[in-house]
């Protein structure tokens, strides 16, 4: 039976090689491994995997394709409702979407529907797409990150002239500036990605920050856009508010991400600097703490996370705690800094911390952390990554009349995306908060139907 | 895009460029600045937009070869083009939201010193073309290195040379001839100091001694600009801000210039690196 086939290994770069290079740890499956997994779903009347991805791809579909050798058609599949595949089958939570609904999951290992996705993603090509020919009528789309790109791409298809403004000088959003190139390689997948939605004829615009360049407002009155999406993330780095936390060397994790992945610091040959000398402590237990300490041991240093509660609560995917661990990432568990100390010269010599212990569980489920009083103990370090989340920039929020956000600075917009300013739609971690890449692709397709609807009842 | 117009040296080191950019031209306002990058593999440099013009849809920036980065933005030639010209970014000074009658009752002094003397120059022209009453101090260390003098004397009432040496004008920093004119009697409702951070320090403590309110811009370390990085974090009134969101322009009294220096300086280690290995590049002719 098919099910007796254990769930094919995916080859992977040796943890030792890779802990010193930026190359990817996965190198995916081959052919030959993609159709033997391929060939252990078991093809359910009532596909539970399609329920729990955000975008609803039709997974039995492309991995049946994927069986009989058709790896285009398998791609054609996905296409319709995904235009990130290769970057989802990367950084999707896979565990607990698709695969965490798979019904092999229940006695032996789900199927790699992940891998599957990248797979066919790596290995088709982009097909020149033939212009949708359609009213032409203009909506722009702010960010170009999972949301923006979705939502873009979705209304090239049906027909919109679509531009995209990008504040950096690079599309991809996070892609570009937050997820590190061992996890996701810039220049063949994400910028391939990218093209594939720009051959839609989406146009990108980079350097035009929203809010400073041109206003919502502008968008629309002067330079003609009938509907805009505005995708512009969660940006804004949070930090713990503890004393010490202006000190050289403590950064933020988006600022030292950016420079490394953005800015490429990490190559000689680019000029921007970045700092992680011999010891990092990264505070903080998420996917972005993840990758600012793997990041960091490939720059050379010993790396901690430090994390308040225990292992078990750390909300990273299980398969990029896993990599760091086997990486030589130390975790520092049921531990939080109280205060960062400094030498003479105002750079940091060490955190001051306080053991933790889990109490009652709290509103999330997961059981809070208590401080152990009397507990305060210091750990040397040369630097501090702070990794304690992001929320949403204010730059459009408070330069647009009408557009409402919550108390956390969250954009306010219904099922459909829509804000409480017509022809104004919005998704992604602006609305929501930080979340995950195929939730904002998921909101920026919603958003694209929404603006469809809004447009042909506003334009008759 | 971002192609550059105009170029001129206005000392052996300091470079005065014109670029392209309409959309950014017709945002701007005086105390915002912008980031530019020379190429792909460059640094995002943020520099206070040194003018602005609309109709022309150009920006004009000024810059000194002090790091591997800046030299490459001065290496480029009228004709080429920036990769990336980003902005206007912060917010504009405090007085563009003043109201006429608020505005006319204000005496204005800018304290100017070294690269940071071409941006008071909108500033100023704001100023000027709405009446309002303001003076200019420049200092540089030697006549040499004097810059915008002939653009201030178009645009403020009185302009005061200093020179560390004293080959031009007076003899002594900007604050002394600040002290100097209020011994004299002159009376300023505000001042505003733009220049490196140690020249903003003290300025604020003569401003403070004087009774002068005082403004101060912040060239802090940015990567984004935006709002997203938090290298820019600087303490002021004991809270702590992001100059490129929240700034460039702080009160000076409630400015910790003290950390603000220590941040400025953290990638110097990084940067003279950087530097040996470019002049090194340079040598072997690329």
């Amino acid at each position: 039976m098919a099910n007796r086939i254990p769930r094919v290994p995916v080859r992977e770069q040796d943890p030792k090689v890779r802990a010193t290079n930026f190359e990817e740890v996965c190198y995916g499956y081959n052919l030959e491994e993609a159709s033997l997994e391929a060939s252990r779903c078991l093809h359910c009347k009532n596909p539970r995997c399609v329920s729990a991805c955000p975008v609803g791809v039709k997974i039995p579909d492309f991995i049946e394709r994927i069986v009989s050798g058709d790896i285009k058609g398998a791609a054609e599949v996905i296409a319709l409702d995904s235009s990130l595949p290769a970057v989802c089958g990367r950084v999707c939570p896979q565990e607990s979407q698709c695969e965490g609904s798979c019904v092999l999951g229940v006695k032996s290992e789900p199927v790699a529907i992940g891998k599957l996705e990248r797979f066919v993603a790596d290995n088709s090509p982009v097909e020149p797409v033939p212009a949708v020919s359609g009213s032409g009528v203009k909506v722009a789309v702010i960010g170009s990150g999972p949301a923006g790109l979705a939502c873009a791409s979705d209304l090239a298809k049906m027909g919109y002239d679509v531009t995209v403004f990008e504040a950096l000088h690079k599309a991809g959003g996070v892609l570009q500036y937050g997820i590190p190139e061992f996890r996701l390689p810039k220049d063949t997948v994400l910028a391939r990605e990218i093209g594939a939605v720009t051959a839609l004829g989406v146009k990108i615009e980079t350097d035009v920050v929203i809010g400073k360049t041109l206003t919502v407002d502008q968008l629309m009155d002067e330079e003609g856009f009938k509907a805009v999406f505005i995708g512009s993330g969660a940006g804004l780095p949070k930090f713990m508010g503890i004393p010490g936390e202006n000190l050289c060397g403590v950064f933020s994790a988006n600022e030292f991400l950016t420079r490394n992945n953005l800015m490429k610091a990490f190559r000689p040959d680019y000029l921007t600097p970045i700092h992680a000398g011999r010891k990092v402590c990264v505070v903080g237990g998420g996917n972005v703490a993840m990758d600012a300490a793997r990041t960091a041991l490939r720059l050379g240093a010993e790396v901690h996370i430090v994390y308040r509660r225990t292992e078990a609560e750390l909300p990273a995917r299980r398969e990029e705690v896993h990599h760091a661990a086997q990486e030589g990432i130390i975790f520092d568990m049921l531990t939080n800094p109280v205060e960062i100390l400094g030498d003479e010269k105002g750079w940091v010599r060490a955190i001051k911390c306080i053991r933790m212990e889990l109490g009652e569980p709290d509103e999330s489920g997961r059981r809070s952390p208590v401080p152990i009083p009397g507990s305060e103990f210091e750990i040397p370090t040369e630097t501090v990554i702070m990794s304690l989340g992001t929320s949403p920039n204010p730059l459009i929020s408070s330069t647009t009349e009408g557009l409402d956000v919550t108390r956390r600075g969250c954009l306010v917009a219904d099922d459909t995306g829509a804000t409480t300013r017509p022809g104004v739609f919005a998704g992604g971690d602006a609305v929501t908060g930080a979340a995950t890449v195929i939730l904002a692709m998921g909101a920026g397709r919603t958003a694209a139907k929404a603006i469809d609807e809004y447009l042909k009842s506003s334009l008759q | 895009m971002f192609e550059i117009l105009t170029k001129e040296m206005l000392t052996p080191n300091i470079c005065r460029m014109k670029v392209c950019a309409p959309r950014l031209a017709k945002a701007a306002r005086p105390g915002q600045f912008l980031i530019v990058r020379a190429d792909e593999k460059g640094e995002r440099i943020p520099l206070t937009i040194s003018d602005y013009n609309a109709s022309e849809g150009t920006v004009t920036i000024v810059t000194q070869s002090i790091g591997a980065s800046s030299i490459d933005i001065n290496s480029l030639e009228v004709g080429d083009s920036f990769a990336d010209v980003v902005g206007p970014l912060g917010l504009a000074s405090d007085f563009v939201k003043m109201t006429p009658e608020e505005l006319s009752a204000q005496h204005f002094v800018f304290i100017a010193g070294g690269v940071g003397t071409a941006p008071v120059y909108p500033q100023v022209k704001w100023l000027h073309e709405r009446g309002v009453k303001v003076d200019v101090i420049v200092g540089a260390r030697n006549r040499d290195l004097l810059i915008y003098t002939d653009e201030f004397r178009r645009v403020c009432d009185h302009l005061y040379i200093c020179t560390d040496d004293g080959s031009e004008g007076f003899h002594g920093v900007g604050t002394a001839m600040l002290e100097k004119l209020v011994s004299e009697g002159e009376v300023f409702t505000r001042a505003v100091a733009i220049g490196p951070m140690i020249m903003m320090k003290f300025a604020t403590i003569t401003c403070r001694k004087l009774g002068i309110p005082i403004i101060v811009s912040l060239n802090s370390l940015m990567v984004d600009g935006t709002g997203m990085c938090g290298a820019c974090r600087v303490t002021v009134g004991g809270r702590t801000r992001f100059a490129c969101v929240e700034g460039p322009e702080f009160d000076g009294y409630e400015v910790d210039f003290d950390e603000a220096m220590r941040r400025q300086g953290q990638y110097k280690a990084e940067e003279a690196e950087a530097m040996e290995h470019h002049v090194c590049k340079i040598g072997r002719g690329k």
